[in-house]
């Protein structure tokens, strides 16, 4: 049962990546460009909308759907790698004008050369486990 | 219902990834996609030499589902919600990307001199996306996350490490399209 609804938010994820052309690499290529609101407008307004129902839950003490207290984990404290992650991160992003989010988004949507940025992601995944203990975190 | 087939504007969408997230948060779960690369890697028995992925990638297996649904969100949005996939960006930007020998731009969802089978068959294209995707991994997990877990939940939890790397995913953005793009194209 709930396997089913982690499905059907996926597929709503899916569809708003498609239909709103966040996946797609020219609005990110318009976005750097700084020639266009809309990718701003999505990242701005999802996140205004999160910043005040993250507070939200957290005064009210709101609970989860099985009655579990909503913990947020603060992230680990720490300047380099989300620098150097980040930067990484947005060279790629930028160059296959895609997140992971869209990546599958655009596997289903039949855009099949995705798959190479896809085994790439995995790739580079792989290699940041075999450094890890030699990046600065 | 006639808009419902038009790109959706930044009002609908914006919105709606809030929802997502918080429909998660509500079932117990965080809303962060590039995690599911590292649960894969692990499936693929990358534990067996590397620390970093032995974990119970069981665990995460509703997140795969999540992944799942995001494919098949996308052939939904393409085959069923869609009349014409060609994006209307800015006509400036188009002009960059012609002078670039982008001639798709405008015209496509996604350039077809680096995402058709044509482009992937000369060794330029290939080697881009690799690339590409090599960085989108690699910082993803080096950072501690993407556009999902760092600029939509990290920042909505007014976390300064998010901050950090959105500010990261943005200089690498610029760098990448306004010093590196007119070397690469």
């Amino acid at each position: 049962m709930r396997s089913i609804i982690y499905l059907l938010i996926g597929i709503s994820f899916g569809i708003v990546m498609f239909k709103s052309e966040a996946a797609s690499w020219f609005r990110i290529y318009e976005m750097f460009q700084f020639q266009s609101f809309h990718m701003y407008g999505i990242i701005g307004s999802a996140l205004i909308l999160g910043i005040i129902g993250v507070q939200v839950i957290k005064r009210k003490k709101l609970k989860s759907i099985d009655g579990e207290p909503i913990v947020f984990n603060d992230k680990d404290v720490s300047f380099s790698r989300y620098a150097y992650g980040g930067l990484a991160f947005g060279l790629g992003w930028a160059l296959a004008g895609a997140c992971p989010g869209p990546i599958f988004t655009l596997i289903g949507a039949g855009y099949l050369p995705i798959l190479v940025v896809f085994v790439g992601a995995l790739i580079g995944t792989y290699i940041y486990g075999l450094l890890r203990d030699k990046l600065p975190h | 219902m006639e808009w419902i087939f038009e790109p959706w504007p930044w009002y609908v969408a914006g919105p709606l990834i809030a929802l997502i997230m918080f429909i998660l948060i509500f079932v117990g779960r965080d809303f962060g996609m590039s995690s599911n690369l590292r649960t894969m890697c692990s499936m693929c028995g990358a534990g067996k030499n590397i620390e970093f992925f032995k974990f119970d990638w069981k665990s995460q297996r509703w997140n795969l589902m999540v992944v799942l649904g995001a494919i098949i969100g996308g052939f939904i949005g393409a085959n069923v919600l869609t009349e014409d996939p060609s994006v209307a960006i800015n006509p400036d930007t188009i002009a960059i990307l012609e002078g670039l020998g982008f001639d798709s731009a405008g015209e496509a969802y996604l350039p077809t001199e680096l995402y058709s089978w044509e482009a992937i068959g000369g060794i330029k294209a290939l080697v881009i996306l690799l690339i590409g995707g090599i960085l989108i991994g690699f910082g993803a997990r080096y950072g501690g996350g993407c556009t999902s877990g760092h600029a939509i939940s990290g920042l909505s939890n007014l976390q300064l490490p998010s901050l950090i790397a959105v500010i990261g995913f943005f200089v690498g953005g610029l760098i990448m399209i306004h010093l590196l793009f007119p070397l690469i194209f």
